[in-house]
């Protein structure tokens, strides 16, 4: 399980993030249970708001999400589609800028004792401060419908998690795998190629599993404050306050699938870069 | 590069001289520890030298000074009559920890091939001389195997294989067995003397087992904790091969008496299986030795 | 008398070697603000604004003229630390009697509450969930993948939703708080729960033990560490929601409409945002440190988990 929020899993020294993330090597017996959640819940949905004839706009059927869905796809005043795709791409440049920074401030803090001596108590601090409050200020400075702005948040977001997680990853190596390099005489390069880096691997797929999610939040609470109409937060704040709930339903659901999307791509990359882990967990 | 050929061409001196070695930690401000003191001890080409003490008795410690992995307070170490640090950037040891330290992320293979690669061998040589070793581990089927495959023991040949792998002219082995049961111990301390004898390595070996350092080798260096001393050497004339029956001979017990008495009269505690003190001091040490450097 | 001296020694963390530590954590973290000073100062030097006495009006004599002009460097992107500071001392409004530092410590103490209701709520959910699921492996697999779903879904995009459900009140802002909340704590002590150590369950077998008794002697002792860890990322979470359920629940009285409130007359006083924002930040460090003193006091005497 990974922790979703500006979060450093709790690992203890020498020890792996206790990730379990999907699992492929699952029979489908063990998905089972959640596939009956899924379908019984929905099902349950459907007959007790159709028998209790709830209000429509406090929680609108599935099937009238699915058809506001299906209506309001590509266009319209409340077009879906377009909306998730800029959100998305806010929520990805945001992503790319934030983990290239965190990579790189990560790798220059492992080199210099005293970076990191900065760094981590730097990333405690910022752990503790509601970043997002930052939203505002990024629109100020940047323009209030330059993507940009957006993007920028989701890229701090982003940065804290991926650069806490990778300085973990490269210093958290076992003592006497670094002694065996020493009694190699091998340099500090050919110890950071070939014992930290594919040490840091498993933390960072940890990190960046979490800053999917964070990167799409980033972007949606930056459009709360305000930018361009066709992006999906402010789909939903508008299709709401026009009480069209069952438009605001189908675009939670679309930013709920893309972040999902998102965060499987990152589980399916993991897989492929660092099988032996994802075997370890599976075994475990 | 070093040419990684055999060093049985090199000059017949010993191969590890230690003279007047002392250890000093300090933590802080506090008192020091003194966890070596006065240490002499030359080691021969090919033989197979044991240290055995209890438990913060320093055996540790003068591994990790013989292999560069830190350094004395005062007095010397040569090693193929070059300071510890040189052999250790001319790739003279092999060591073996207590635990394997294999990484998860390489194959089985590809952790024997680890050395070779720091070394710049070409790939072809690479991947020859893996097969190899781990032939002579018997884990010729397990090549691509990832170690949590594995058992203790057969992660334990691995590293061995790895630590063989670039035929360095000394072998230092921390304990390498400690962490296994009583029977694959006993199979290990075979294998080790099968392969001993046949590349011809010198070994240095630390270990809490009397039945394991008479068993394996030429001599036993007996230790005293606080401060770490050598207090006798008992050398060990049984006959090669060694096997099981080797075991149960009259003079492997006299042998076994003899260092636990050498033992006894340094001060330490035995429990009924011959073991010296509690669990292995080497992850201690190097807290201890962590603390010292930092 | 031995206990004493253990709980003195535990909660003051006596040893010279863990102040020096803490000392040299409160330097290293007073010598990066000093830098952020600096390095934002000296921008401003180089492009900025021309600079003038401090909260002076735009007429009064210019003390120093950077030799650039930089965009971003401007008065109104980056203004100057010093008119940050001093509008803590400046009415809140034009007119009005209390300084924004009160006002935003009114509010702080408003968010504060609404976050700390949230925290709890959500914490004893989580704590709910997470026995729940360690004890039934069927419902962890039925319900565990919605938990860590339900995080996918951004919270703002729910806050509509939940105002319009809940309406327009501190409830709303305290189940928003609770949302972001419960998950930190139920997926860390999912671990918690189990990360006794075996021999001491089979131990507590030996004595015929309850499930109750081994849930309050040994798995719950054991996940402390882990309760803490999520508690500390939970404390953040919870301010985070109250802070952004309080625009879309209509809460006046909290930091989260100030922000959107000084958000507004960014153009005319910038400071005030900074202020507000620094004072969120404040907020979140405060109920972080809280969390932090609560865990010294609570796992005195274990061994030192890393964070």
């Amino acid at each position: 399980m990974t922790t979703i929020g500006p979060a450093i899993a709790p690992t203890s020294r020498g020890s792996r993030p206790a990730v379990r993330g999907l699992r492929g090597t699952r029979s489908l017996a063990w998905y089972l249970p959640a596939a009956i959640v899924f379908v019984g819940g929905i099902v349950l949905w459907e007959v007790v708001v159709g028998a209790l004839n709830l209000q429509a706009f406090v929680l609108p059927k599935p099937t009238a999400i699915l058809a506001a869905l299906q209506a309001n796809w590509a266009e319209g005043r409340f077009a879906l589609l377009p909306s998730a795709t800029a959100t998305l791409q806010e929520a990805l440049t945001g992503l790319v800028i934030g983990t290239t920074v965190g990579l790189l401030v990560a790798f220059a803090s492992v080199r210099w004792v005293t970076a990191r001596g900065i760094l981590l108590p730097l990333a405690v601090a910022a752990n503790a401060v509601p970043i997002i409050a930052f939203a505002p200020l990024l629109n100020n400075w940047f323009g209030l419908v330059n993507p940009l702005s957006k993007a920028l948040m989701a890229a701090i977001l982003v940065f804290f998690p991926v650069m806490a997680n990778v300085v973990r990853g490269l210093v958290d190596v076992e003592p006497a795998a670094v002694e065996l390099m020493r009694s190699y005489a091998a340099s500090d390069w050919t110890i950071l190629r070939k014992l930290r880096v594919p040490n840091a691997l498993p933390y960072f797929f940890t990190a960046m599993k979490v800053a999917t999610t964070l990167s799409l939040i980033g972007a949606i609470v930056a459009e709360y404050f305000g930018g361009a109409s066709t992006v999906l937060g402010r789909m939903i704040v508008q299709s709401a306050s026009a009480l069209k709930f069952d438009i605001t339903w189908a675009a939670i659901l679309l930013g709920a699938a893309t972040g999902i999307v998102f965060y499987l791509v990152v589980a399916v990359v993991e897989r492929f870069v660092i099988p032996w882990h994802a075997t370890l967990r599976a075994e475990a | 590069m070093t040419d990684p050929s055999p060093r049985a061409a090199q000059q017949t001196g010993p191969v590890v001289r230690v003279s007047g070695v002392d250890k000093t930690f300090r933590r802080g401000d506090r008192a020091v520890t003194k966890a070596l003191e006065a240490i002499d001890l030359d080691i021969a080409r090919g033989e197979f030298v044991s240290l055995i003490g209890p438990s913060g008795c320093g055996k540790s410690t003068l591994l990790r000074i013989v292999g560069d992995l830190t350094s004395p307070s005062t007095g010397t170490v040569t090693v193929n009559g070059k300071t510890a640090e040189q052999a250790r950037r001319d790739r003279d040891y092999g060591m073996v920890f207590q635990a394997p330290v294999l990484f998860d992320w390489r194959t089985v293979e590809d952790n024997v091939k680890l050395p070779l690669e720091i070394l710049g061998w070409d790939a072809a040589r690479r991947a020859s001389r893996a097969r190899e070793m781990l032939d002579l581990v018997e884990l010729g089927e397990f090549v691509k195997h990832h170690p949590f495959q594995l058992s203790g023991g057969m992660q334990q040949r691995v590293a061995i294989a790895r630590a063989l792998a670039f035929e360095p002219s000394i072998l230092l082995m921390d304990e390498p067995f400690g962490a296994l049961d009583e029977m694959t111990r006993e199979r290990m301390n075979g294998e080790v003397l099968r392969i001993w004898e046949r590349t011809g390595t010198t070994i240095l070996f630390v270990t809490h087992s009397i039945p394991e350092a008479v068993f394996l080798s030429s001599r036993v260096v007996v230790m005293s904790a606080r401060p770490g001393r050598i207090t006798t050497i008992v050398d060990i004339d049984l006959p090669r091969p060694r096997t099981d029956e080797t075991r149960e001979s009259r003079r492997y017990f006299e042998l076994v008496t003899a260092v636990r008495e050498a033992l006894r009269a340094g001060g330490a505690e035995l429990d009924d299986r011959g073991t010296v003190g509690p669990g292995s001091d080497a992850s201690i040490e190097r807290t201890i030795a962590e603390g010292a450097v930092g | 008398m031995a206990t004493a001296t253990a709980t003195r020694g535990g909660l003051t963390a006596t040893s010279p070697a863990a102040v020096g530590r803490r000392g040299r954590g409160l330097l290293v973290g007073l010598a990066v603000a000093l830098v952020m000073v600096l390095v934002w100062e000296g921008v401003k030097f180089l492009g900025g604004t021309p600079w003038r006495a401090p909260l002076a009006q735009p007429g009064s004599p210019i003390l120093w003229n950077p030799p650039f002009r930089w965009a971003f460097a401007n008065d109104l992107n980056l203004p100057h630390v010093w008119n940050i500071l001093l509008t803590f001392g400046e009415p809140f409004q034009r007119g009005a009697d209390r300084s924004v530092a009160q006002f935003l410590f009114d509010a702080a103490v408003y968010t504060w509450r609404e976050a700390a209701i949230g925290f709890v709520i959500g914490a004893l959910i989580g704590l709910v969930l997470a026995t729940l699921f360690v004890h039934s492996r069927l419902l962890e697999r039925a319900l565990v993948p919605y938990v860590v779903a339900s995080q996918t879904v951004p919270i703002i995009a729910l806050a509509p939703l939940i105002v319009f459900a809940f309406g327009a009140n501190v409830m709303s802002v305290v189940v928003i708080a609770t949302y972001l909340t419960f998950f930190p704590v139920t997926i860390a002590m999912i671990r918690g729960l189990r990360s006794f150590d075996p021999r001491a369950l089979e131990l507590m077998r030996s004595y015929a033990a309850t499930r109750t008794t081994i849930y309050r002697r040994l798995r719950l002792p054991a996940s402390l560490p882990y309760l803490f860890t999520a508690l500390k990322i939970a404390a953040t979470a919870s301010v985070v929601g109250a802070i952004i359920g309080e625009g879309p629940g209509g809460i006046a009285n909290g930091l989260g409409r100030v922000i959107i409130t000084y958000n507004q007359y960014y153009i005319t006083g910038p400071e005030k945002l900074w202020a507000a924002i620094i004072a969120s930040g404040l907020l979140g460090i405060a109920f972080y440190g809280l969390v932090v003193a609560i865990e010294r006091l609570a796992l005195r005497g274990r061994r030192p988990a890393e964070a």
